[in-house]
């Protein structure tokens, strides 16, 4: 174990370019990759990677990354690609068919806000393109987040029970581009904590066809048995940090970060960076005496709805934070969560930081100041971080 | 080559392709061309995608996946890297039609043979979207009525090969169907050989072309023979070979007019599309070295 300063898009590339290696003796790796930023620095660090039994293919476009990535795992090859914004929202239609056909692929997104109008700061609006698409989503909070949900990233979608993408989301430069201390370990011990990718439909001598027509109950059944699968997800992924730690030494976080809970009256929800500022808030504040809290969400899909209902229980007012708009309704976390708060709770949504704003602790102080003198809950409300 | 038929067929019986489809000929004749070699086959969304009939029986006797439109050259690298990688013979081959060669799938294509990428794309051109009832592409040729151009199309058919030749890949080549053994011969060495290799065959379709199904090889014998097909190779973007010497006969161009349907309304002649096919042959003179005035009349024996 050797600690490194790395930035959170060299940590993700770090970490692909071990599991890559993992599957030496496998059938390999396989990548396509195309520069968007901020995720640019992911791919380069990738493509200066030595990789034995591994190919990192320079595409011409996202859309044909995401080719690679379904072209490599359908041949039973580990697959990995990066990417932002735009970028996402050009590789959407292969995402689908790569959930679609159950082939693992990992990757990484810098959240990045979509345009024109362009702008390249943070906006967890692209990923949410996807949010019903059958991709496992994740968000992170630091460069050694960043690093170990990668490295777990593969082993949960190689699972034979799960075997469908899994995204994991870090904000453009607030985290993509931050530089922090990450423990990598070494090769060895990620070679007994990444079994050999075994894609049990991928395609070998046997006549078989993948993606064909299909009629509509079996299409119903597919998708359901997908949607299982995906629900499934929550509890093996637990199963994974149970194993994680005994191998690397440190806890892989969880799908839910609950930070100071049980005894607050008021919640601050959120996902990704904003989580950690949260938490900074909740200290402050509760050395003021306000019994404050703050839920984090790791694990955005599958939603773990029974872990965030539990957690929400008893809470007189929750405050959900959303670094996105879905345009006509509201925050996607709101619009997902707010059902699960107890019936007489006041749950309001606070649009906040989009469009890569930065969200400073006297924004959520903000916040939970406007949510205290509320009574009962509100319209989404615009809360500019300027 | 030819006795080599003695493995499963590619595309098997009880496949929907409408009778008289040029993909199923094609498919046939590939068979023969890939012997025992292990075989990854790539479709994008197209009538071979279609065709394979509905999960879980399948008509594609090779291991074969079905791609996004736009994707099938980028997909297809993904699985020659494995097989690369693994040191395995299995030749990765794309089965695309016009719409995924000449205009969706374009920019993954030329990407794929910029990279020279180990793969063998082979375009079925029936000159039309047929999947989806028979509208245009950039493959449709210059007076062919279809459900989008009422009166014809009014521009001409790009140049693929010319398109491809430039990406200096291996291997480029036009294949007649009603040739067999020139078909037979290409496809042999496009399975065997490295790097990417393209395909071009003109692809019969009496649904979209309004003809006769039994006509199909008919009608590819009469674009070949007048010239309005030229059925060549070129190997590494600049060697140019011409596989068949057409006699440019204006009664065969008449004939692959008159017998298509989707040539009447438009009115189209074989003395309007003359000057076309010598200007294309005049240039392909001079690519291939081979300097013969493009005209019956002037050829000598």
């Amino acid at each position: 174990m050797s600690s490194q300063l790395l930035s959170a898009n060299h940590a993700a590339a770090l970490a692909t370019t071990l599991a890559a290696r993992a599957n030496r003796k496998g059938k390999g790796f396989v990548s396509g990759v195309y520069p968007i930023t901020p995720s640019t620095e992911c791919m380069e660090y990738l493509c200066n990677q030595k990789i034995e039994k591994g190919r990192v293919v320079r595409v011409e476009s996202e859309h044909s990354a995401m080719g690679v990535c379904i072209g490599g795992a359908a041949a039973g090859a580990r697959s990995f690609t990066a990417t932002s914004s735009n970028g996402l929202a050009y590789m959407v239609e292969n995402c689908i068919a790569a959930a679609n056909l159950r082939l693992p692929v990992v990757m990484v997104v810098a959240n990045r806000t979509l345009g024109p109008p362009w702008n390249i700061w943070a906006d967890q609006g692209d990923a949410l393109l996807l949010r019903d698409a059958g991709l496992i989503q994740f968000y992170c909070a630091s460069n050694q987040e960043v690093f170990d949900t990668v490295l777990s990233a593969f082993r949960l979608a190689e699972d034979g029970r799960v075997m469908m993408p899994v995204m994991v989301n870090m904000e453009g430069f607030i985290l993509s581009h931050n530089v922090a201390p990450v423990e990598i370990p070494q090769q060895g011990l990620v070679d007994d904590f990444l079994p050999l990718t075994d894609i049990p439909h991928r395609l070998e001598t046997v006549p078989h066809t993948l993606g064909q027509v299909e009629l509509p109950h079996q299409n119903e059944c597919h998708r359901f048995q997908h949607h299982t699968a995906m629900l499934a997800a929550a509890a093996i992924y637990d199963d994974i940090r149970a194993q994680f730690e005994p191998i690397f030494g440190r806890a892989l976080q969880g799908a839910l970060v609950p930070y100071r809970c049980d005894d607050a009256e008021t919640l601050i929800v959120s996902m990704g960076t904003m989580g950690i500022t949260a938490e900074r808030v909740v200290d402050d504040m509760r050395a003021a005496g306000a019994r404050v809290g703050s839920l984090r969400l790791r694990l955005f899909r599958p939603l773990p709805v029974d872990a965030i209902r539990a957690v929400f229980a008893g809470k007189k007012r929750i405050a959900i934070l959303d670094r996105n708009i879905g345009l006509g309704l509201g925050g996607v976390l709101w619009s997902d969560t707010r059902a699960l708060a107890d019936p007489g709770a006041v749950v309001q949504n606070y649009l906040t930081g989009l469009g890569g704003g930065d969200v400073r602790p006297e924004h959520i102080a903000k916040i939970v100041a406007d949510i205290a003198a509320r009574e009962i809950s509100g319209a989404p409300m615009l809360m500019e971080a300027v | 080559m030819n006795d080599v038929c003695n493995t499963a067929a590619i595309f098997r019986q009880g496949n929907t392709n409408c009778g008289g489809c040029g993909m199923s000929i094609t498919l046939q004749m590939l068979r023969r061309a890939v012997g025992a070699n292990p075989v990854h086959l790539v479709i994008p969304a197209c009538c071979g995608a279609v065709a394979g009939g509905t999960f879980p029986q399948s008509t594609y006797g090779v291991p074969t996946i079905m791609s996004t439109f736009a994707s099938a050259a980028a997909v297809a690298s993904g699985l020659a890297s494995v097989a690369s990688l693994n040191g395995e013979g299995t030749r990765v081959i794309v089965l695309a039609g016009d719409g995924g060669t000449f205009d969706i799938g374009f920019a993954t294509l030329s990407a794929a043979a910029e990279r020279n990428e180990d793969i063998l794309f082979l375009c079925y051109d029936n000159e039309i979207y047929g999947n989806t009832g028979g509208q245009r592409s950039s493959a449709t040729p210059q007076g062919a009525v279809t459900s989008n151009t009422l009166e014809g199309k009014l521009e001409q058919k790009k140049d693929i090969l010319a398109v491809m030749a430039a990406h200096r890949i291996p291997y480029a080549a036009s294949v007649s169907l009603a040739h067999a053994e020139d078909t037979q011969k290409k496809f042999a060495h496009a399975v065997a050989q490295k790097g990417f290799r393209f395909l071009h065959v003109l692809s019969p379709c009496p649904t979209g072309w309004k003809s006769e199904p039994a006509l199909g090889l008919e009608l590819v014998r009469l674009a070949v023979r007048s010239g309005l097909w030229p059925v060549y190779e070129i190997f590494d973007g600049k060697r140019y070979t011409v596989s068949i010497e057409p006699d440019f006969s204006d009664e065969a161009l008449g004939l692959y007019l008159s017998l298509q349907r989707r040539f009447q309304k438009s009115g189209l002649t074989a003395a309007d599309l003359r000057p076309a096919i010598e200007r294309n042959w005049q240039s392909l003179r001079a690519l291939s070295g081979r300097i013969i005035p493009g005209k019956r009349e002037s050829r000598e024996g």
